[in-house]
C-alpha cells in the first residue's frame, strides 16, 4: 500500500491580504506530492479550525503579515486542540519577530519560516513532524 | 466506541476520520462502511459538474444556503459537499481549493465540506466517491452535493451517483458548448446558466434548448415514452411523465436565480419518486457498485493463485506470438498458471 497521503490546510487568517507566500508554499507542497486544501483569504480562526476538522488534516500552514500572529495562532491551536485534533501539526509562516519565536513553539507550532525560507526545508519539516505525529 | 457508532452519533471528528480511512480504502474504513450501510438511502444525492471556471463551487454555495436558511417556509435541511478536484499525474499532490468558494458556510454546523483529491484512479474514485457519499448519508446529511469538474468519462462517471444531476454552462463558451454536447450535457436533469448576467446569455440559453431538443431522442426519453415518434411532439404533447431538463438562470456571485434553482431540484426529486426512478436510480447505483467490487475481488482473489513462473513463461509465449492475448487469458482462466 502507498504511504498514506499528507494533507495540508493552508489558509490566511487575518485581515492582510497578501496570499502571494501562501500560494507558493501551497503549490510546494502539492509538487511535493501534498493533497494541500487552500482556503484562501481572512479566515477566522474559528473557520481554520472547523476546516482542518471537516478535512481531517495532517498539518495546518498559516500564513500571516499582519502582525497579529501572536492573537491569531494562540486561538487557532486552541480550537485544534478543543476539537481533539491534538496531533495536527502548525506550522506558521510570514513576518514573525525573531522575540515571539520562542512563544510559539512553546504553544506547540512545529515550524516557523520568515522571508527566504526555502520551500525545499518546510516540505522535508512537515514531512517528518506529520510522520512523528503518527 | 466504534467509529461508526461515533459516526452516528453525530461525532463530526469521527466522520471526517472515517472519510479518509474510507478515501484510503483501509479495512478500518470498509468495516464502518459495513456497518453504516444499513443507515445509508436518505439522502438527496445531487451532482454538480461543468467545465473549470463555470461557477460550480460558488453555485453550490448559494444552494447550500438556500437550503439551510429556506425562503419557502420549509424546513432548514442539513448539507454536506464533497468536492473533487484533480491530482497532478505528475507529483501525485493536488491543490483544492473549492472552500475558498463556499466560506460562507463556515460556522454552521449543519454543513459539512469535504475536498478530496482524484488521486489518479478511475475505478477508484467512483468507489471512494461513493463511500464517501454513503458515510455523509449515514451521518443524517439529507442533501449532499457532489462537486465534479466535468472534463470526462471519470466526472460523469461521479456524477452517475447522483439522483439529480447540474451541469453548469456559462455564456461566451462558444464553440465549447459544442464540444461538450455529445458529452456530459446528456447527463444533466438540469440545466444552469451561470453568470447569467453576462452578455451573451439569450445565445447561450438559447444554444442550450437547442441541442436539448436534439437530445431528446435519447435512450432515456424513449423509454420514458414508448416510442421514438412521439420525441418529435410539441411541449402539449408530451406527456406529464416525462422529464425535459429545465434551464435555469442564475448568478452564483450575488444568489440571482438560486430559489428558481432550488425549486427546479425540488420538482425533480418529485419526479423520481413519482415516476419510481428514485428507486430505478438507486438500484442501478448499488448494481454498478457492486459490479465495480465484484471485478476488483474476482481480479485480486485470481491473482493470490497465480504461480509467477508460469506467469512469466506465458508472458515469454505472447511475446513469441506463440499465444494471443485471448490465448492467454482463456489459459489463465483455466488453471493453467495456477500454482
Amino acid at each position: 500500500m502507498p504511504e498514506k497521503k499528507i494533507r495540508v490546510l493552508v489558509a490566511k487568517p487575518g485581515l492582510d491580504g497578501h496570499d502571494r507566500g501562501a500560494k507558493v508554499i501551497a503549490r510546494a507542497l502539492r509538487d511535493a506530492g501534498m493533497e494541500v486544501i487552500y482556503t484562501g483569504l481572512r479566515q477566522t480562526p474559528e473557520m481554520i479550525a472547523e476546516a482542518a476538522l471537516q478535512e481531517d488534516v495532517d498539518a495546518v500552514g498559516l500564513s500571516i503579515l499582519s502582525g497579529a500572529h501572536m492573537a491569531l495562532v494562540p486561538r487557532v491551536v486552541e480550537l485544534l486542540r478543543k476539537n481533539g485534533q491534538d496531533k495536527v501539526r502548525v506550522f506558521v509562516g510570514g513576518i514573525i519577530p525573531d522575540e515571539d519565536a520562542p512563544k510559539l513553539r512553546e504553544l506547540g507550532v512545529a515550524g516557523i519560516y520568515g522571508p527566504g525560507s526555502l520551500t525545499q526545508k518546510i516540505i522535508d519539516d512537515i514531512r517528518n513532524s506529520v510522520r512523528q505525529a503518527a | 466506541m466504534n467509529l461508526h457508532q461515533s459516526v452516528l452519533q453525530g461525532d463530526r471528528l469521527a466522520l471526517a476520520r472515517l472519510l479518509t480511512e474510507i478515501e484510503n480504502d483501509s479495512a478500518a474504513g470498509q468495516q464502518a462502511l459495513n456497518e453504516l450501510f444499513k443507515n445509508t438511502g436518505k439522502a438527496h444525492l445531487i451532482g454538480v459538474t461543468g467545465a473549470p471556471g463555470t461557477g460550480k463551487s460558488s453555485l453550490v454555495n448559494q444552494l447550500a444556503l438556500h437550503f439551510r436558511n429556506p425562503t419557502n417556509g420549509d424546513a432548514a435541511r442539513r448539507v454536506a459537499v464533497v468536492a473533487v478536484d484533480p491530482t497532478s499525474p505528475f507529483t501525485g499532490g493536488a491543490v483544492l481549493g473549492d472552500r475558498v468558494r463556499m466560506r460562507e458556510l463556515s460556522g454552521d454546523d449543519g454543513v459539512f465540506i469535504r475536498s478530496m483529491a482524484t488521486r489518479g484512479s478511475l475505478g477508484g474514485l467512483a468507489a471512494a466517491t461513493a463511500g464517501l457519499v454513503q458515510a455523509l448519508d449515514a451521518a443524517g446529511y439529507e442533501i449532499i452535493f457532489i462537486e465534479t469538474v466535468g472534463a470526462g468519462q471519470t466526472e460523469v462517471d461521479i456524477a452517475k451517483l447522483a439522483h439529480t444531476t447540474l451541469v453548469v454552462n456559462v455564456p461566451g463558451l462558444g464553440d465549447d458548448v459544442q464540444a461538450i454536447k455529445a458529452g456530459i450535457l446528456e447527463i444533466a436533469d438540469i440545466l444552469v446558466l451561470n453568470k447569467a448576467d453576462r452578455p451573451g446569455v439569450e445565445a447561450a440559453e438559447r444554444a442550450l434548448l437547442g441541442m436539448l431538443k436534439l437530445g431528446h431522442p435519447t435512450k432515456r426519453t424513449i423509454m420514458h415514452h414508448g416510442q421514438a415518434q412521439t420525441v418529435e411532439s410539441t411541449d402539449a404533447e408530451i406527456s406529464g411523465d416525462m422529464w425535459i431538463p429545465p434551464i435555469r438562470r442564475t448568478v452564483a456571485t450575488d444568489g440571482k436565480g438560486i430559489p428558481e434553482l432550488a425549486e427546479a431540484i425540488a420538482g425533480h426529486r418529485l419526479h423520481l419518486e413519482k415516476t419510481g426512478d428514485w428507486k430505478l436510480r438507486d438500484r442501478a447505483r448499488l448494481e454498478s457498485e457492486v459490479e465495480t467490487l465484484l471485478q476488483q475481488s474476482l481480479v485480486s482473489r485470481w491473482r493470490e493463485n497465480v504461480n509467477a513462473k508460469k506467469y512469466e513463461a506465458m508472458l515469454e509465449q505472447l511475446l513469441a506470438r506463440e499465444l494471443s492475448p485471448r490465448q492467454a487469458v482463456a489459459a489463465m482462466l483455466n488453471g493453467d498458471t495456477a500454482q
